[in-house]
């Protein structure tokens, strides 16, 4: 087995379908040629031609209209936005056309696109690069959103994704691109999306988080064991549609939760995580469900960014109020 | 500097074939269609005005929902999907029914669209097109890609798409032209100028001269067509397919129309916003009247016959209208099961929840 950065298990990804699927179409600003701003592209356009792997001109909403067009045509693209950032630019391509095709046209076109944007904080960005905007999408139905953790996570969901026949918003956390390597499979393989996974098995508390989060939520269990706190990890690794099934499985078995995520407090995929343990299972609650977020400013200047950003020694503060309570 | 500023102004001069009195101006571009031809193009303008007529009758009666008339702007609507093949791609804006009517969307299929039935969405087989278009220019980027597609796939088809004057203000329109025009795929942009978007007038909307021009900047070719003279709306579309499928890159063809009816049937008040003075002036351009001109100077129309195309629209409308009254109601179950391929744990729970509420 191979030993691989993000990057580089997102690339393999993009390969292995590209190879697998003639119908597989990557592109975006600055992929061809210079293979992706980050590289998730290297080599891709010497390996499957022009046709196949191009740049766009630089235009967000062009690039998801033309993803669209390309979709009704039969093809699978995978577009790449260059920072979610400036989704906003595209935002009526995602939320108002490929997330209804499917609906709006019977049944008769889909839309089997899967957008991919690197996005999240701590690498000292210029404004509007690393903001994570998730809860945007995952409140747009039609759509699913992805957002790995690991190398290995990272090759199989997004594989799955693309060959999903929804659109899918798969977000890679720039943090992570190449903060650590990890064991990957060279042989094709997928994740199911819409499944979470336990990273980590605990009975005292469950800590709910995905993409960065994950990694500061196990650097926070580890020393919350030192204090005799065995904590469950739970990494979402899609954020919508939620895998209901396994955070109440481990619900009821530690009946204390800390939701955690990068993104601001208001709104967004954490406080849709709470609403839905409180429904599901709050008679197995020893105490209210907390949540580490950054809090409902703008996302800060890099300067600031590092105090803005939710790290272990939040997560372990709000797991002693809930053991606490 | 000065004689590098004067030679930009770009001069687009309006094509015509047809004049108001229905007489020949430029003999050389008349189109190459047989006398049958001619008339069926005439068939369908005539269908197509009665249609929009029982449309707003409809609609004032309540039998119809969302209705965006379209009589004045016949000419540009059928005279452009008359040049097209059944195979072309069509991404129509809201006000571009009648295109996919002739395209193949069957007549009761429009009329559910228009009171919000999803299956006046479903394109049958062979009707290669998406449904209209609300948000103003998102089928300008998508036409791009269809026609992208196309050009992938080796087929010698267009996509073809249809905004309106205000339309060509959006971020969309601009980026949707240059897409196809950077990679010259096959597309064919339609921006059917009828001078007001809502209510603003085309000078409020833009200082460029003419829509057309705006080709230039995304150096693709564009066209100023008199949107009011079928035979100029299809010569200049059956121009622009031609280039396209031989490789030539996307066009962009303005036409000159204007719509007589309001913008929706939703309460806009045209006289809010338009003199009695200008609908007069326009109405003496009627693409009907003076088709039907020249096709009589040509022996090949008659008041007859003109009867007889009125006759059997009012009987098909009613016959559809009666289809889309048996179809079955569209369900908040149906929109569930259309929102994925496979329906997410949220979606299965809700989805037992309506089914008892559509139970009842």
């Amino acid at each position: 087995m191979a030993q691989m950065t993000m990057i580089q298990a997102i690339t393999d990804a993009l390969r292995t379908e590209l190879k697998n699927d003639e119908n597989v179409l990557v592109f975006g600003e600055d992929v061809g040629k210079n293979g992706g701003v980050f590289r998730a592209t290297e080599g891709l356009q010497a390996e499957f031609g022009e046709e196949r792997v191009f740049d766009t001109p630089l235009a967000e909403s062009g690039i998801g209209g033309l993803a669209i067009g390309l979709g009704l045509q039969g093809f699978r693209p995978v577009p790449e936005i260059q920072f979610f950032g400036f989704v906003y630019e595209v935002m009526d391509s995602i939320s108002g056309q490929m997330a209804r095709m499917r609906y709006r046209s019977g049944g008769v076109h889909h839309s089997p696109i899967t957008v991919r944007a690197p996005f999240g904080g701590g690498v000292h960005t210029p404004e509007l690069h690393a903001d994570s905007l998730e809860g945007l999408v995952a409140q747009q139905p039609g759509l699913k959103v992805v957002i790995p953790s690991t190398p290995y996570d990272a090759k199989g969901l997004l594989i799955a994704s693309i060959r999903d026949n929804d659109p899918v918003i798969f977000l890679e956390h720039m943090k992570l691109y190449r903060s650590f390597r990890g064991e990957v499979p060279e042989e094709e393989y997928t994740i199911e999306l819409g499944k979470a996974e336990v990273k980590r098995e605990g009975t005292d508390v469950t800590l709910i988080a995905y993409g960065a989060m994950v990694h500061a939520c196990l650097k926070a269990a580890d020393e919350l064991a030192e204090n005799g706190i065995n904590a469950e990890v739970i990494d979402l690794r899609t954020v919508s549609p939620l895998d209901m099934e396994t955070i109440i499985e481990s619900v009821k078995k530690t009946n204390r939760v800390v939701v955690v995520q990068e993104a601001q407090r208001q709104a967004g995929v954490a406080a849709n995580v709470v609403a839905e343990i409180q429904e599901r299972a709050i008679l197995h609650l020893e105490a209210p469900v907390l949540r580490v977020a950054a809090p409902d400013t703008v996302y800060a200047f890099s300067e600031a960014e590092e105090v803005w950003l939710p790290n272990h020694k939040d997560i372990v503060e709000k797991v002693n109020s809930v053991m606490n309570f | 500097m000065k004689h590098v500023l004067e030679s930009v102004e770009s001069q687009f001069e309006m094509f015509q074939i047809l004049n108001e009195d229905g007489k020949i101006v430029n003999e050389e571009d008349v189109p190459d269609l047989s006398d049958e031809q001619l008339k069926e193009l005439m068939r369908r303008m005539v269908y197509t005005r009665v249609l929009d007529q029982r449309s707003i009758a409809l609609n004032r009666q309540g039998r119809l929902g969302f209705y965006a008339p379209t009589a004045g702007q016949e000419a540009s609507q059928l005279g452009s999907q008359f040049a097209l093949e059944q195979e072309d791609f069509l991404l129509p804006g809201y006000r571009d029914v009648p295109q996919l009517i002739w395209q193949g969307l069957p007549l009761y299929q429009a009329f559910l669209f228009s009171r919000g039935h999803f299956h006046g969405n479903q394109m049958p087989e062979g009707v290669h097109a998406v449904s209209p278009q609300i948000i103003i220019g998102a089928q300008y980027v998508q036409a791009a890609g269809v026609a992208l597609g196309m050009k992938k796939r080796g087929k010698k088809n267009v996509a073809v798409t249809y905004t309106g004057d205000g339309g060509t203000s959006q971020g969309d329109f601009y980026e949707g032209i240059n897409f196809a025009g950077a990679y010259k795929a096959p597309a064919i942009f339609f921006v059917q100028n009828n001078r007001f978007a809502i209510s603003v007038p085309v000078e409020k909307q833009t200082n460029a001269k003419t829509l057309a021009q705006k080709a230039v900047a995304a150096g693709i070719e564009g066209i100023q067509v008199d949107g009011m003279d079928v035979l100029a709306v299809y010569a200049a579309t059956k121009h622009a397919r031609e280039r396209a499928i031989n490789g030539e890159g996307p066009m962009l063809i303005e036409t000159l129309t204007y719509r007589y009816g309001p913008h929706t049937m939703a309460g806009d008040d045209p006289t809010r916003y338009r003199t009695e003075d200008l609908d007069n002036e326009w109405e003496k351009k009627d693409p009907l009247v003076r088709y039907r001109k020249y096709l009589e100077s040509k022996n090949l129309w008659s008041e007859e016959e003109e009867n007889k195309v009125i006759d059997q629209a009012k009987e098909e409308i009613k016959q559809a209208i009666k289809q889309a009254d048996q179809y079955p109601k569209q369900k908040v179950t149906d929109l569930m099961a259309n929102m994925y391929e496979e329906l997410p744990y949220n979606l299965q729970e809700q989805m037992e929840e309506y089914k008892e509420k559509e139970s009842k």
